[in-house]
């Protein structure tokens, strides 16, 4: 099954690479991987999307809590959550396509961030699964390029993660 | 006052008490030997290559309390080192190896003896740490010692390039040290353990299954507490060895891949199992669906969450240091009077001591050849039971682990995890060093003893008079026993050619050597060497060997711990127990 985890770790040189060699080492799978410093500089915060079954996933957790400078590990799938993607996608946009890319763009609630004579350049935050339904939904010979950061979560309402 | 970095190092440990520091120099830590040559709060011990010089000081952590050091050069001194920090890593062994690094200004410029230590070592230490500003070298090196020891010990390096050696800082020794993101849990869930209590107390099959978490975590007497009090059959991993003792009646034995028979069909059949600081390895309980096959209820007491449940469901786990646990597990047993009922007990002993009866470890003696496990039987008997034992990996690490009979912790050292060969003479350098009046053997062999065979050398050097009992069998013994069994004795390349003449060698190293051919030799020499007269001296014992022994009994590859290959003397027995069903017994 697919989990959202969150690590809080320390913001220190090396510490992401030991997550990482973690996942390696030890054969867990890595979905997609985001990171970056929080409000408070010394630490960072990590979202793993990964699969696997639950021994695997507790595993998982625990090896994580293991490593020295991870402060906290949640996994976000035991409550209610919420979970973005930001994708940026270049299409051509020429002919009857410059019309069908704004209309989809529209439908999806993406923005068009760059635009020339031949392409579009549009922006898309939601689920991976929303940013999957867009590339499902618009004629794949018009993609030129695709970059995804790979979800990042929260917890709803009172659930916090913070030392 | 304003000292440097070098000098910082020397301090730092200095403040941690460190009484020996195995290592070997290079131009990473130049500096850091010259402020050793200032000082003499500790003790330098040069080894002859840094693998020894990280095994030693994993003994010195094995066989005490302390915290070993090793201290190696960048590049080759680190790669070399590889090898004793995975050893410590896979048993937890607290250690600390400090690794020279080249200036940071060319780190990652392919410099002169630069690899990535911290990448590269990453995968086998509890952490590591490399220093890049001289104000936090100190409080480094404290945090290194606090994270090797506590929790679930392990080793730590801390990887220092030459020019925070080289700049000068005041020294500040913190007072203490605090990690918000390390918090190791000590005691154990107190509702956790009296639902440990109950399921005891219901128990008809008990067992208590002790490993090398019992050893680490000196909780021997509460292993023992509990055992005899409540009447309980027990078995050691080879691990756990000597955390309950060898030679008492509740002792079975150790049990899985070479364990006695009756260790493993108790651990087999149990209906409650006590794990206390043991992992549940494969060479242990093996295929796990098997192990579950006969239901049983699983108590696990491990300071590690994740070596819980890792390879079987367990019903209570308890997180927390043994020793505590236990000793709380025993408050609630005496508070509340609660103990397995008498009745099944005595049938499950009765059952247990059938197993016993006919002795797994009985093995063909002979007038002509020596059997291994002779040796070490007579090893045991020479010095009484008390010796201090190395071993390096093979079919003699079994022997020794069968045979000797080990009554206290820490009194036997060797690579579980790894399996390394070559740590038993380092082994043995470490352990004289931190027991220097104890009595010190290596049971090891012919082809292990080579991959260390240097530091025979060291022990020159600074006296170190262990005893070197090589079970000589002309042959990689346990890769040849594996090619008989499973490779249908195509013995490929695990036959030892042109060995060395280890007496000679011993001599040329400024030692003592015998070689034993007759087994009626095997006492005198064994008594010779462990005498008086050369109890000052390192004494190699090169004992020709029975080439076609096997170690036995034996779980073969998938099977479970109740499939065991038995002695010759077993075989027949062993075809009419099969036909017993022990899930319903008592
Ligand atoms: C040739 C060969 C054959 C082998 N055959 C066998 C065999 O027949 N039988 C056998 O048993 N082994 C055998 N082994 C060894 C085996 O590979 C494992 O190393 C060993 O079984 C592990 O022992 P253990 O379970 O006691 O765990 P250890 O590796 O000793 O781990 C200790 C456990 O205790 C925990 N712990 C540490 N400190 C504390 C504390 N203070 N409080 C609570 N928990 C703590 C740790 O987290 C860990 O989970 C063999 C090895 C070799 C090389
Ligand atoms: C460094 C290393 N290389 C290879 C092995 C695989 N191995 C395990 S036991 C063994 C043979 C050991 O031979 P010896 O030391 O003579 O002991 P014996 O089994 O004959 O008693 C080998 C090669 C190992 N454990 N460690
Ligand atoms: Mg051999």
């Amino acid at each position: 099954m697919r989990h959202i985890l969150s690590i809080l770790l320390e913001n220190e040189a090396g510490a992401l690479s030991r997550v990482v060699g973690l996942f390696s080492a030890r054969g867990y799978n890595i979905d997609s991987l985001t990171v970056s410093t929080t409000e408070d500089a010394t630490l960072s915060r990590m979202t793993i999307v990964t699969h696997g079954s639950d021994d695997v996933i507790e595993q998982i957790t625990k090896q994580l809590n293991k490593l020295i400078e991870v402060v906290k590990v949640i996994d976000l799938n035991e409550s209610e959550h919420i979970e973005r993607e930001l994708m940026l996608i270049k299409v051509r946009a020429t002919g009857k396509d410059r019309e069908e890319m704004k209309r989809m763009a529209d439908i999806f609630r993406g923005r068009i961030i760059d635009v020339t004579e031949k392409t579009y350049t549009l922006e898309l935050t939601g689920t991976s699964d929303k940013l999957n339904a867009f590339i499902e939904a618009v004629d794949r010979t018009v993609i030129l390029e695709t970059v995804r950061t790979g979800a990042s979560g929260i917890g709803r309402g009172e659930r916090i993660l913070k030392i | 006052m304003q000292i440097s970095g070098a000098e910082i190092v020397v301090r730092s440990l200095q403040e941690e008490g460190v009484e020996f520091v195995f290592g070997y120099p290079g131009g990473a830590v130049l500096e850091i030997y010259d402020a050793i040559f200032k000082q003499d709060a500790f003790k330098h011990v040069l080894v002859r290559h840094e693998q020894a010089a990280v095994h030693a000081a994993d003994a010195y952590s094995r066989s005490s309390d302390k915290v070993g050091v090793a201290l190696v050069t960048s590049g080759p001194g680190a790669t070399n080192a590889l090898t004793g920090i995975a050893t410590a890593y896979l048993d937890s062994i607290p250690l600390v190896v400090i690794s020279g690094q080249v200036g940071t200004p060319a780190i990652g410029l392919d410099a002169f003896q630069e690899v990535d230590m911290i990448g590269m070592s990453r995968p086998c230490v509890k952490h590591n740490f490399l220093v890049k500003d001289i104000a936090e070298l100190a409080s480094t090196i404290k945090k290194a010692f606090y994270i090797a020891k506590t929790g679930r010990p392990g080793p730590v390096v801390v990887d220092i390039p030459k020019d925070v050696q080289q700049t000068l800082a005041e020294f500040h020794w913190p007072d203490s040290v605090n990690i918000r993101s390390y918090t190791p849990v000590t005691r154990g869930h107190p509702g956790q353990i009296k639902k440990a209590v109950s399921l005891l107390a219901e128990a008809k099959r008990p067992f208590i299954y002790v490993g090398g978490g019992a050893v680490l975590g000196n909780a021997a007497d509460e292993v023992r507490e509990l055992v005899r009090s409540l009447g309980l059959p027990c078995t050691n991993t080879l691990m756990g060895l000597g955390a309950y003792p060898g030679t008492d009646p509740q002792f079975l034995g150790m049990l899985g891949m070479h364990g006695t028979y009756e260790a493993n069909m108790a651990m087999q059949n149990c209906d409650v199992l006590i794990a206390i600081g043991a992992r549940f390895d494969d060479r242990v309980i093996s295929v796990p669906s098997k192990f579950t096959a006969v239901p049983k209820k699983i108590v696990h007491i491990d300071v590690d969450p994740s070596s819980i449940a890792k390879r079987v469901k367990v019903d209570i786990p308890i997180v927390g240091d043994v020793k505590l646990v236990l000793r709380e597990m025993l408050d609630v047993l005496k508070a509340t009077g609660a103990k397995p009922a008498a009745e099944p007990l005595a049938a499950w002993w009765r059952q247990i001591d059938a197993w016993r009866a006919p002795n797994s470890l009985r093995y063909a003696t002979s007038n002509e050849i020596i059997k291994p496990q002779y040796v070490v039987e007579t090893l045991f008997e020479v010095t009484g039971g008390n010796a201090i034992i190395t071993s390096d990996v093979g079919q003699h690490q079994m022997w020794a682990a069968q045979y000797y009979k080990f009554d206290r912790p820490k009194q036997w050292l060797n690579s579980g995890g790894l399996g390394t060969m070559g740590v038993g003479l380092p082994y043995a350098m470490g352990a004289q060093l931190a027991n220097p009046d104890a009595q010190v053997a290596c049971i090891t062999g012919e082809a292990s003893i080579q991959m260390n065979i240097q530091e025979l050398s060291t022990c020159h050097q600074y006296h170190i008079p262990v005893k070197l009992v090589n079970l000589n069998n002309r042959y990689l013994g346990m890769v040849r026993q594996w090619q008989e069994i499973f490779y249908g004795n195509r013995y490929s390349e695990s036959y030892m050619d042109a060995l060395p003449d280890f007496v000679k060698l011993a001599e040329a190293y400024g030692h003592v050597g015998f070689k034993v051919e007759k087994p009626s030799d095997v006492e005198p020499v064994l008594r010779e060497a462990f005498g008086p007269k050369l109890k000052e001296r390192l004494v190699f014992l090169d004992f020709l060997t029975d080439q076609s022994e096997n170690v036995y009994p034996m779980v073969g590859n998938g099977k479970g711990l109740d499939e065991m290959d038995l002695p010759p003397h077993m075989r027949d027995a062993q075809a009419a127990e099969s036909e017993r069903d022990y899930g319903n017994l008592c």
